[in-house]
Formats: C-alpha cells, structure tokens, sequence
C-alpha cells in the first residue's frame, strides 16, 4: 500500500534547505531507495516515490515557510540534474500504475506553477547537468531555467526516438504553449536523443540562460534573490505545521478526523463522506495561523486530498464514489466568508489554493462520482463544489423542505477548474446569465429549487429515493471502466482548453494510447526492447 | 599515397570540395590549440625526430625525419578497405556494411566518435608540461611521438565528423578544440582526462593502461557496421601499439634502474635514497592508473552498450574469434556487491559487453605486468607488481560508492580513508618523484637516475641519437 505522509526529515530523495528568502531543493536520489527492489534509480531518476517527496516539499514551503520567495530547484549529483521517470519502472509497471504515475506528477508540476501563479513563490530551475526527458518537464514547470554551459549539460525530451512514447508531464505542451518555442524547433528538439545545449538551448528558448560551471553558483543564487525580491509573501513567518493526517486504515475503510471513506469492494463502491463541523469558528487570520493544520477547512481538504490519491493508487477496482457531506451548513458558509474576507492573507491564500487543488484533483481522478443530498447534509459553498464536481447529483427531496444546498462567494471564482473557469460556469455554459442569477440569490435552496436552478441533477422523493439511488450506482458500476473514464473525462471539462487541460487532455489521449500499443510496450515494442535486446520491431501503419 | 596537399590523406580529398573546405577551416584553430595547449616549450626551436605517416602500408607509416612540432604533418589515413566486408554482429549480422551513417544511429554514433575524439587532444593536454622534466632527448621524442599521433587521432575523429554528420559533427569538431583537460568551465568528457599528468610514472602508467583502454575502445570500433569508422580505428590502432611499448618499456626501464640501485646499495636500503623509484610507489601508480581505466570502460551493466551491440555500432575486440555474433539470448555470469556481500548472477550478456571489454582488457594488462615481473626475477629481486582487484577504487560502475583493498575485500570508509595512502599515491609520493625528475636531462645518450636507457634506439638509430635538437 502506497502512502502520501512524508516530512523533510524522512526524505529519501530530496534535500529541502532554506537560506532567508530562498529555499534550494536539490535532488538526489537514492538508487536503492525506489518503490520496489526491481530497478534502480539511476542518474537521478524517479518514481512515484520520489515524486511524493517534491510534492510534500512544495507544500510544506506554502504552508510552513511564508518567508520564502523563491525556490531554487537544482541536484547535488555532478553533471546530472536528472534523468527523468525511471524507465525500467516504466516497462515494469501495469498501464494502470503508470497512468496513476503520470497523473500524479502532472499534478505536482502544476502545483508548482500554481505556487508561482498565485502564493507569490517563483521557481528557478538549475540544471547543473544533464536533464532529460521528466527532468526537463520538471524544470519547465518552473518560472525560469538556466543551465550549465560545461560543454556537455544539454536539455533533452528523448522519449519519442528512445523509447517510443511520449513525455509524460506536460513537456511537448509547455515547450510550445509556455515557454512558446517554434513548433518546426520544438519538433526537431523532441526527436533528438542528445538534446540542446548551450547557446542554442537559449537561442530556441528552450532555456532561459547558461552559465560556465565557474559562474553557476552565483548566477543562481543571484537570480534566485532578484526573483525572491517580486514576491508578496510576508517577510518573515512564523508558518504553520503540517502535521501527519494518520489515518486509521482497515480493510473496508479509512479514517480521518473530517473525512470517512467507507470501502464496498464487493460493489466496487466507495462511500466518501466529509464531516463538517458546527458552532462558531476561528474567523482572524492570527486565530487561523495559530490553529494551523487544525482549522477545519485545512484539516478537511488535507484529508479529501490524502484519501482521492489513496484511492486512486491503492483501490483501482473501486469504480464509483459515492459523496456525502454532514454537519452544519450554515458553519460551512460562515467558515467561507471568513476565506473570502481575509483571501489576501498568506495562509488564508494557500489554505484556498490547496482547496482549489483537492476539488481539481477529484475532477482529474478516473473514478464516476455520484453526489447523495441527504437530510443532515452539509452542501455548502465550497463542499457544494463537491457536488458540482460529481458527475450527477441527488438531492432527497424531503416533504419538509428542511434538505437544502447553499452557496457562498467560494463558488463563484476562488475555486476554478483546469479550464479556468468556475465549476458553476462550466456547469451552465449555455447561460451565462444563470451564473449572475445564483450569485445574487441569497439564502439556501431547498430540493425543489435546486433543479429548477440546475445545480442538482435529480431530486427523488422519499418514494422513489432509495431506489433511483441503488440502481444508479449499481449501474454504473456494471459498466466498462474504460468507457467511464473516457466517458467522463470527455463531459467534465467542458469550455475552453487550458495549458492545464490540454495537459491531461493529452495526455489522456495521446500517451496512455501509446503506452498501450504493441510499438511501445508489445514484445518487440521500443520501451521494452530499451537497452535490452536490440531494436524496436514496429507495425508501421500510422493510425 | 603520399599527397602533397595542405592535408595529407588518402581519402582522395581533392575530390570532395566541401569536404576539403571545412577541414581546411577547422585547420588553423587545431593548429592554434597545438599552439596553446600542446607542449609548452617545444614548438617553434625545436625540432622533433619522429614517424610521420604518408601512407597506410607498412613502409608508409615508418617514415622518420626531424619536424618543428607545429609543423607536423597530421592527416587522414584510414586503413585499406576489406572487399565485401559484412556486418560482423548484432541485429544485422551478415549484411553489407554502411558506407554512410544511417538517419537512425547518427546521434549514437556521433556520441560515440566524440567521446573517442575527446580524450584524444586530452592526453595532449595533461601532458604538456612533462617536456620540462624529461629524463632523456629519447623519452622526450617518445613523449612528442605519442602527442602528435594523438593529436592525429583527433584529425581522424573529426573528418569523421565533418564527412559524415552535416552541420551538428562541424559544431562537434570545434568544440573538440573548446574543451580542455581540467577547465572547470569546458572539461573534458571523461574524468579520468582532466587530470594533469605532470611526472614521468604518471606518464608511463598512462600510456601502458589508460592507452590501453584506448586500443580496447578502438578494437571494438574497428568492428563497427561504420566503414569509414572501422578502416579509420584500424589504423589508428597501428598508432596505438608504440604509445603502450612507450608506457610499458617505461616502466620496464624505471624497474630495472631501481633493480641496479637495490643491488648497488645492497637490497636493505630504501631506494629513495640513492634517488629511484621504489616498487610501493610504482605499485601504487599502477593501482590508480588501472582502476581509473577500468572506469572508463563504463557501467557493468549497461542499456547503451547493448543497444550499440545491437545497432552494430560497436561490437567486442576481435569479435571473429567469438563462435556466436547475434548473442541475442547469450548471459553473461556477472559478479554484484549487494548488501555487503559478493553474489553472482545472470546478465543479458548485450547488457554485459562493457564488462566483456574490461574483461579483455584486464587479460591484455596482466601480461604486461607478467613482462615487467620478470625484470624483477632476473634482477633476483623478490617483490613483485600485481594488478589489483577490478572492485579497488571505482568511481564509475556498480562499485563506486564502495571502498574495497587491491584485493577485492570490502571495507569501510574510515577504513578506506585510513589506509588508502597505503595503495594510491600520495602528495609525499608525487612530491618525491617531482624531485627527482626536477632537472631535465637534455644532452644525447644521457638518462636521469631513476631510469635505465632503452635496449636499443629509434628506427635503427644509437641510444645517444639527438632525438630532440634545438634549431640548426
């Protein structure tokens, strides 16, 4: 069983340290130290591992160190920055493993522009060595690059020529749509083993600049300040902790303090239930720094983050999640004004940023989810987005009218989608104007007025609720899992593309159909035959 | 044959003008590093006895006379084509060889000629210096002899480059000439050449080993698929063999001086004194230069050299003596270090060829130590020099990161730390030898203390030749 707990201190991988406004995450990975004893991780390469240990970093820079600005992403092994995703991992993994793999460090590559974007952390990518294939897609995810210009250090995409697939986190994307390389230089990059080096890595904006190995140190940490120097972050912290979630695990379930997730892996369902609480809550930003990792909203969306990648790596059989929310709506609402108030204070900013990246990471996972509106609930502003995240909703329509949803500020932008636009925008892209509507309507909605509103999908009455319930899920559950994933993925992103969407659009489409064909991973396929027993065998058909 | 151009070679380059004009471009800049990076002291009043070739038959590559060093006449030879040559293993065992890259290995094998090529202006580099210690006018010709056929080996390297690789093998060319040994900013590609080599044992060691890996690598690529890279690595391979009699006859005469010195100053006493060179300390050089050799052979198991078996790229040292070419499902038994314990297992032997190559490599140094014992037998002198485990002292390969004694056996760090000056030498060591190779020997027939004079001279000529004479 895989988990996603880690703390610097039990970093394999990694080394995080902090410098004033700078933090400098160096890699170096432990060859011997990868998920399983049946590769090695040579030359800085990574598995999930390795990518669960960056992500933990990232966070724990938000959250823990307001006063770091800028992070320096860089190696301690000479001459190698890094070689990217392990490729004998790659071969020996199920397609399922490596589309979870994949998935997961597109996620931690966008969270490390959305650290730019949005808390005011810059990124500077040092490639002290040679940095192929995810090793780039790493430093493109960064604000700037530069590289060492020793003759030999080069950036590199080798996938496509080497191995017969494609780059998995979003490279051939960022090279042309972020760092807007040529399409005719982007696609000569991408079939060149080798790669670019030097002047001409800058030249085709592949980097940003290059240095000599004498004048790298200091050109880094020179820039690394001039960055820092743009930032909005406080001065100085104190951040606050984020502590282990431990969660009781059993067989049938995982526990946490705000979060249940209730396993039926003979139904091949799951039942996530997220508890709210009630009476008065921390409403000051130096009430909610003290609380720390406590304060419910943090607490919660840790939880709900911690559970969805549970879910995704270790239960890939369980095909249909079922959500529900209890406690006291009208706390839920409160708590997001107190978000909405003080949004430009830091931790009040990341603890929104990290919600924003839970209900995104629930849009991205490949599992059907059905939301269950049930008296006691506790739909809510941003736990509505949950609802609004699910691919249906049903909403019990009690003859008291006492079962009711509510919206707050949260939904209506705190909280976009991949497509940038809110979950209420996608939702009524015919519209507009609806959006408008439901913004200035105040108060709950009861089940009636929810689907006249459109935000539920069907509200069952105490007749028919237990019913329509059971077979929805019962059907879905019967139905290819491929066609779901494909099916939803297709329905839920609805609206323009992003950089983000065509990301795991692309991916979707693109890469996990070449990791399943014969010409990447069949017996004579490129990726099986790397290194091994000579060359490729290809169906040349191109389809 | 011999050909009067700016550029001699028998690669008929008259013919091929563009050819001719990128090489006649990079000329002057390969002269120029000649200049700044060759030896440092020896290029405009001296002039040099050595072998220049002018053709590729055995007459052709003897041909001696005095030269300015700047002025040596480097060209490109390759060996005489073999008829219907086939492709000799790997995937396309039995076709007709490749007279032009093909699109699907030019990156492999232009990584493969530059890495080549690289090391060979290194060794020019890391030796620049030594002109200014040298213990004879003989060894000093030996010394410059070995510098301009490295530098050949780079000409031969870049035609290759500039014939066969379109613009990127020019850029590749010219960067040859922009690194240098030990520059922080612009290394050499491989460590073992950024290195200063700045006395004569290093000199010796360096010729008889790391050449010796040198004529291992260009064994392996005279089998290549490449026509031109094959019949170019054969004859450089001819080269080749007078830079390890250097290395080997070197050390052979620092053994038998020492062996006079031992005798003359009755066995017990520390050689040191009477100015030689001790058996540890000579020991203890071949330690470094045979581990650090053995590194450059590469990993152990290795994914780039199966896929250059496979490609045909490059294949095993005398690969015809092999009963099996494909060597499709073929292992290879292969000792691991893993949780502190040795452990043998099967390895696609594709994945193995590096340890294949060291593994010749290894055989071809042991009978070099064997000559060099026997010195020491006749001498009636009871040490003997061995070469140590393939584990001591590796930094590349699955036994970096690990310490090991010359026998094989493993230890900690500290304990590594602690006796390491035991078997690698150390700042004492190299101080001593600097002292005693400090006065240059220059006149004719005269030999510095530490080393006994050659059996016999150079092409037929006496011992006390001028080898090296100052302008006329």
């Amino acid at each position: 069983m895989i988990t996603f707990d880690t703390r610097p201190e039990a970093y394999q991988h990694w080394k995080l340290t902090f410098d004033g406004p700078i933090a400098t995450l160096s890699m170096d990975v432990r060859e011997d130290a990868g998920l399983s004893p049946d590769y090695k991780l040579k030359l800085n390469s990574y598995d999930l591992g390795v990518d669960i240990e960056l992500a933990d970093a990232i966070q724990r820079v938000r959250f823990e160190h307001p006063e770091v600005h800028a992070v320096v992403i860089t190696s301690l092994k000479e001459r190698i920055f890094c070689a990217g995703a392990n490729i004998m991992m790659l071969r020996e993994s199920s397609h399922g493993w490596k589309v979870n793999f994949c998935k997961y460090t597109n996620e931690t590559r966008l969270a490390i522009e959305d650290a730019s974007e949005h808390s005011g952390i810059k990124f500077l990518a040092a490639l002290n060595g040679i940095c192929a294939g995810g090793g780039y897609e790493l430093a493109l995810a960064c604000d700037e690059i530069v590289l060492v210009d020793d003759g030999n250090s080069a950036v590199s995409l080798p996938e496509a020529p080497l191995l017969g697939v494609l780059p998995g986190t979003g490279g051939l994307t960022r090279v042309v749509d972020k760092r807007h390389v040529r399409r005719d230089l982007a696609d000569f990059f991408s079939t060149l083993v080798e790669g670019i080096k030097g002047k001409r890595a800058v030249e085709w904006k592949l980097v940003d600049r290059v240095f000599p190995t004498s004048q790298f140190r200091d050109a880094v940490q020179k820039r690394a300040r001039e960055l820092a120097a743009i930032s909005d972050r406080p001065a100085t912290g104190p951040g606050i902790t984020l502590n282990p979630l431990n969660p009781t695990v059993s067989e049938s379930a995982i526990t946490y303090s705000a979060v249940t997730v209730a396993l039926n892996r003979a139904k091949r369902t799951a039942d996530l239930t997220v508890h709210a609480p009630s009476g008065p809550q921390l409403s000051t930003p130096d009430a909610i720094v003290k609380a720390g990792d406590q304060f419910w909203p943090l607490r919660a969306f840790r939880e709900l983050d911690d559970a969805l990648l549970r879910l995704r790596i270790n239960e890939p059989e369980i095909g249909t999640v079922v959500i529900r929310t209890e406690g006291d709506i009208d706390t839920v609402v409160a708590i997001d004004k107190t978000l909405v108030d003080h949004r430009s204070h830091w931790l009040v900013r990341e603890i929104t940023l990290l919600m924003k990246r839970t209900l995104k990471r629930l849009d991205l996972t490949s599992r059907s989810f059905f939301a269950l509106i049930e008296d006691g609930s506790a739909f809510g502003g941003s736990l509505f987005e949950l609802a609004l995240a699910a691919d249906r909703s049903y909403m019990f329509h009690d003859d008291k009218e006492e079962n009711v949803v509510m919206l707050s500020p949260m939904n209506f932008g705190p909280l976009p989608m991949s497509n940038g636009l809110t979950r209420l925008q996608t939702r009524f892209l015919a519209d507009p104007g609806k959006v408008d509507e439901l913004r200035a309507h105040d108060g709950p909605l009861n089940a009636g007025d929810a689907e006249e509103a459109g935000l539920v999908t069907f509200a069952p009455d105490e007749i028919d609720w237990d019913d329509e319930v059971r077979m929805a899920v019962e059907a879905r559950a019967a139905f290819s899992p491929d066609a779901m994933t494909g099916l939803e993925a297709n329905l839920r992103f609805a609206g323009p593309e992003t950089m983000e969407t065509k990301i795991f659009g692309r991916l979707t489409a693109w890469q996990n159909w070449i990791f399943q064909r014969p010409n990447a991973v069949g017996e004579k396929g490129a990726l099986r035959v790397y290194g091994q027993q000579g060359r490729p065998e290809f169906d040349w058909k191109r389809t | 044959m011999i050909s009067a151009e700016k550029i001699p070679n028998n690669v008929n380059l008259s013919s091929n003008k563009r050819l001719q004009r990128a090489l006649e471009h990079w000329q002057p800049k390969y002269i120029q590093w000649w200049r700044d990076m060759g030896p440092q002291g020896f290029q405009d009043y001296h002039q040099v006895y050595v072998r220049t070739a002018v053709s590729v038959d055995p007459s052709g590559w003897a041909h001696f006379e005095y030269v300015k060093l700047p002025e040596y006449r480097w060209g490109i030879f390759l060996a005489d084509p073999i008829p219907d040559r086939r492709i000799g293993f790997g995937d396309f065992f039995g076709q007709p060889v490749w007279h032009e890259v093909p699109g699907e290995f030019r990156n492999q094998l232009r990584r493969l000629i530059v890495t080549q090529g690289d090391t060979e202006p290194a060794s020019v580099e890391q030796q620049r210096w030594l002109g200014h210690r040298c213990p004879s006018l003989y060894d000093l010709r030996n010394l410059f002899q070995v510098n301009v056929e490295e530098g050949r080996h780079l000409w031969a390297m870049v035609y290759l480059l500039h014939s066969y690789f379109g613009r990127d093998g020019r850029d590749e060319a010219e960067e040859l000439l922009d690194r240098q040994s030990g520059n922080r900013d612009k290394p050499r590609i491989l460590e073992a050449f950024n290195e200063p080599i700045d006395n004569w044992l290093d000199f010796f060691m360096f010729t008889m080993f790391t050449d010796r890996d040198g004529k291992s690598q260009l064994m392996s690529l005279s089998e290549s698929s490449l026509d031109p890279l094959s019949r170019t690595t054969r004859f450089m391979l001819t080269e080749e063999a007078h830079h390890m009699f250097v290395g080997e006859t070197g050390v052979s005469r620092i053994l038998q001086r020492t062996c006079e010195l031992m005798r003359e100053a009755g066995f017990s006493e520390d050689v040191r004194k009477v100015g030689g060179i001790d058996i540890p300390t000579i020991q203890k050089h071949l330690n470094q230069w045979f581990s650090l050799s053995l590194d450059l052979h590469g990993g152990e198991v290795s994914s780039n050299a199966a896929s250059y078996f496979a490609n045909g790229l490059k294949g095993r040292a005398k690969e015809d003596t092999f009963d099996e070419h494909v060597v499709k499902d073929a292992c290879y038994r292969m000792e691991f270090f893993e949780d502190g314990r040795p452990a043998t297992r099967d390895v696609l032997m594709r994945n193995a060829m590096n340890e294949v190559l060291r593994d010749w490599y290894v055989g071809d140094c042991a009978a070099g130590v064997e000559r060099w014992n026997r010195i020491l037998e006749h001498a009636g002198v009871s040490e003997r020099l061995r070469l140590p485990d393939r584990k001591f002292n590796r930094h590349i390969g699955m036994y970096s990161g690990f310490h090991f004694d010359p026998n094989g056996v493993p230890m900690s760090k500290e304990q590594w730390e602690k006796r390491r000056n035991e078997w690698l030498p150390c700042a004492a060591d190299s101080e001593y030898l600097l002292s005693i190779m400090a006065e240059p020997v220059y006149q004719p027939g005269r030999f510095a203390n530490y080393i006994a004079p050659p059996r016999r001279g150079i092409n037929q000529k006496p011992v006390d030749f001028e080898y090296v004479r100052t302008e006329q």
